[in-house]
């Protein structure tokens, strides 16, 4: 960490040598990583000082690129499938002229049995989305239930509960929902959310259990437990604020998995009935052999939304991670002021041309550039 | 001795596990399945020997009078002894059979796609996490796009662009229709094999590398910043070695322990891909018997599929044991 932070003391002297490095990786201005830096050493002192909106600010993930792209198509999506249906016709309107093309009077097109594909879309977003946000919910209560208690209570519940924990790990989901669901004549939206929420809770129980058995360890959990305090309320109060960032990933990954398990489900036709999802979408493509004739806008956006989504909330996990673990996102922010400093010096030390932008350096040029340092 | 005793342990129990959700789930569920099964058998004409008949109550679960105890002993034994039960799509044709000939199929896409990618995916990660800071950092959020597409969705777009749009690749089946006699011994039949694997492999290796990328990317960042590294620099040691010898030597611990746990998504990604490819495979098989009611067929498939899983999980935990003596000496 001091490291880093004497490395970005570094890449702010050389500022003036490159201008165009004033933004560090991530599109953070270098300015903001050592106040958090600071904000972190002193937090006990300055929490008194600043005000409460500031310091929710200051505890957020940081502003990148990654962050925006990531809330951008995260709530795009979610919008479309809360606020689309209402402009969309009905989706199971068969009126329509089949596998026409997408034209203006049908965005994206009709499907065999002339289904609106947008109108489809629109209203499979809910379904989706509803399925994902369930099988969520279920599975980060149950991640939470089994990894926290088992992490913090340790000893035999922790051998007892981190067993089952590690059997749903290994054996694996989907064949087990398929089998789960192929028994149950009538599937509904919310029964299959809650077997693919029921199933997909294990990794991330695995990841909760390790971050409190580390926490259990710390001073303050000490002191609340000499103060008498119950458990269950050591873990609500002390323990879990603590997991929130770590939960809010395991939640979003969670969802994304759902998705794609009631997606993979539906096109085997195990999804759903009744109801319109992404998945159902691309089963009845399949039905209506919409590949052999062509009908793209057919199979391809509801999968693409899909993909799209997932990496919505990939990236948004992306920030969470760099904010747990300031190692991703300091290190190459810190081995990028390295090569520019290097570069400045090189200039000023040589009169050698360096032709490359000082930022794509391969492996010997950069051994050469550091003897030349050396010299 | 310790860590490779528990790790036994676990399998055994984990198999336990296995079994046991196999023989409940049919009988939590509402319905008679066993009923369903036999009614079907009888509308298609055929008889049933009595003894077919019992085999199928026993492993799906009806009333035979016995009780719940000693129906477990005795499924458990069946299994034990192979008996998976008749399949009432292909009757009389064993579970057993069915499975025999569709898994072979399944572990070569399957083990050789997962190979190939967890090796693209490690070496890459390497080398980004190397090259941090670089413009290579962008090639991440961007690997999260392929990771997140469905396999069957990833599978229909090759389909439509290689096979329907151009017709390069095949669109179904595991080898060419010439060979009319079924699998041979031959260089042909090989080469049909790989021309026909190609499009499944691919989409394995596309919707999984992402994952071993991220991953590794990640632990060598965090790995290159340790002081041993440094020290290691400072040394001035060679690049190579700092980057194989010191840094990726211990950031690809991680993936290895987590292989068996990535293995699952990619088998439940490929169940979904062999139906778009109609692939021969094992999960051609359990949607056909899932689609067919065929619930003896499901149910067996449903255990192997588990077995081989933990067969896979249990070679990498023992090569974790060796690699990492660690793991050996804290149990």
């Amino acid at each position: 960490m001091d490291e880093s932070v004497r490395e970005h003391e570094l890449a702010k002297s050389t500022e003036s040598a490159s201008p165009r490095d004033d933004f560090a990786v991530d599109g953070l201005p270098l300015e903001e990583q050592p106040a958090t830096v600071a904000f972190a050493n002193t937090a006990a002192v300055a929490a008194r000082e600043i005000p409460v909106k500031r310091r929710i600010l200051a505890n957020l993930p940081r502003r990148s690129p990654k962050l925006i792209v990531g809330l951008v198509l995260t709530f795009g999506i979610v919008l479309f499938g809360i606020i689309g249906p209402f402009f969309v016709q009905d989706p199971k309107f068969s009126g329509n002229p089949s596998l026409q093309p997408p034209s203006p009077e049908h965005l994206l097109g009709t499907t065999q049995l002339g289904y609106d594909v947008l109108a489809q879309l629109a209203y499979g977003a809910r379904g989706s989305l509803m399925v994902g946000l369930i099988a969520g919910i279920i599975a980060v209560v149950l991640s939470l239930a089994f990894g926290i208690v088992a992490g913090y209570f340790g000893g035999w519940t922790d051998e007892f509960l981190s067993l089952v924990t590690n059997i749903m790990l290994v054996i694996p989901g989907l064949p087990l929902i398929i089998v789960i669901a192929s028994y149950v004549p009538s599937r509904t939206l919310l029964l299959v959310a809650l077997v693919l929420g029921l199933t997909g809770w294990a990794g991330s129980a695995v990841v909760l259990r390790s971050q409190a058995k580390s926490l259990r360890n710390r001073d303050y959990v000490a002191a609340a437990r000499v103060a008498g305090e119950k458990p269950v309320r050591i873990i609500l109060v002390e323990i879990l604020p603590n997991l929130l960032p770590l939960l809010a990933a395991q939640f979003l990954f969670a969802v994304i998995l759902g998705i794609l398990g009631e997606a993979g489900l539906s096109y085997l036709g195990l999804g759903p009935v009744g109801s319109i999802t992404w998945g159902t979408m691309l089963n009845e493509a399949q039905l209506g052999t919409a590949l052999s004739s062509g009908a793209w806008w057919w199979f391809i956006p509801p999968g693409a939304l899909i993909a799209l989504l997932g990496c919505g909330l990939s990236l948004i996990n992306f920030s969470i991670d760099e904010y747990i673990n300031p190692k991703l996102r300091l290190a190459p922010a810190a081995q990028r002021s390295v090569r520019t400093a290097r570069k400045a010096g090189l200039e000023v030390t040589s009169n050698r041309n360096v032709n490359d932008d000082g930022v794509i350096i391969d492996a010997e040029n950069e051994n050469e550039n550091a003897k030349r340092v050396g010299e | 001795m310790k860590y490779y005793a528990r790790r036994i342990a676990f399998y055994a129990v984990t198999l336990w596990a296995a079994l046991t959700l196999n023989f409940f789930i049919p009988r939590m569920m509402p319905g008679d399945p066993a009923d369903i099964l036999l009614a079907k058998l009888e509308r298609v004409g055929r008889d049933i020997p009595p003894g077919v008949e019992h085999s199928i109550r026993l492993l799906l679960g009806s009333d035979t009078g016995e009780s719940l105890w000693t129906q477990y002993v005795t499924y458990l034994q069946r299994i034990f002894s192979g008996d998976l039960g008749v399949s009432v799509t292909q009757y009389p044709v064993s579970v057993s059979t069915l499975i025999s000939e569709s898994l072979p199929w399944t572990i070569g896409l399957v083990g050789l796609a997962t190979l190939i990618s967890f090796i693209i995916g490690i070496a890459g990660g390497i080398w980004i996490g190397w090259k941090r800071g670089t413009w290579l950092d962008g090639v991440i959020p961007a690997s999260t796009l392929l990771q997140s597409v469905p396999y069957f969705w990833l599978a229909l777009l090759l389909v439509y662009f290689f096979s329907v749009q151009n017709s390069w690749f095949p669109r179904i089946h595991a080898y060419g229709l010439e060979f009319t006699g079924g699998p041979e011994w031959s260089w042909a039949f090989a080469g049909s094999v790989i021309y026909y694997g190609f499009l499944p492999a691919l989409t394995i290796v596309l919707s999984s590398f992402g994952g071993w990328l991220l991953g590794m990317r990640n632990m060598m960042v965090s790995t290159l910043s340790d002081d041993y590294v440094t020290t290691a620099e400072a040394k001035g040691l060679k690049n190579s070695r700092v980057l194989l010898t010191y840094a990726a030597r211990n950031a690809i611990l991680p993936s290895i322990a987590g292989f068996g746990i990535s293995l699952g998504f990619v088998v439940a990604g490929s169940i979904v891909m062999e139906q778009v490819f109609s692939y021969p495979g094992i999960g051609k098989l359990l949607i056909q018997a899932v689609q067919n009611n065929d619930y003896a067929l499901m149910q067996g498939i449903f255990l192997i599929i588990t077995v081989t899983v933990l067969a896979a999980n249990f070679i990498m935990d023992l090569v974790y044991g060796f690699i990492d003596p660690r793991t050996r000496h804290n149990g």
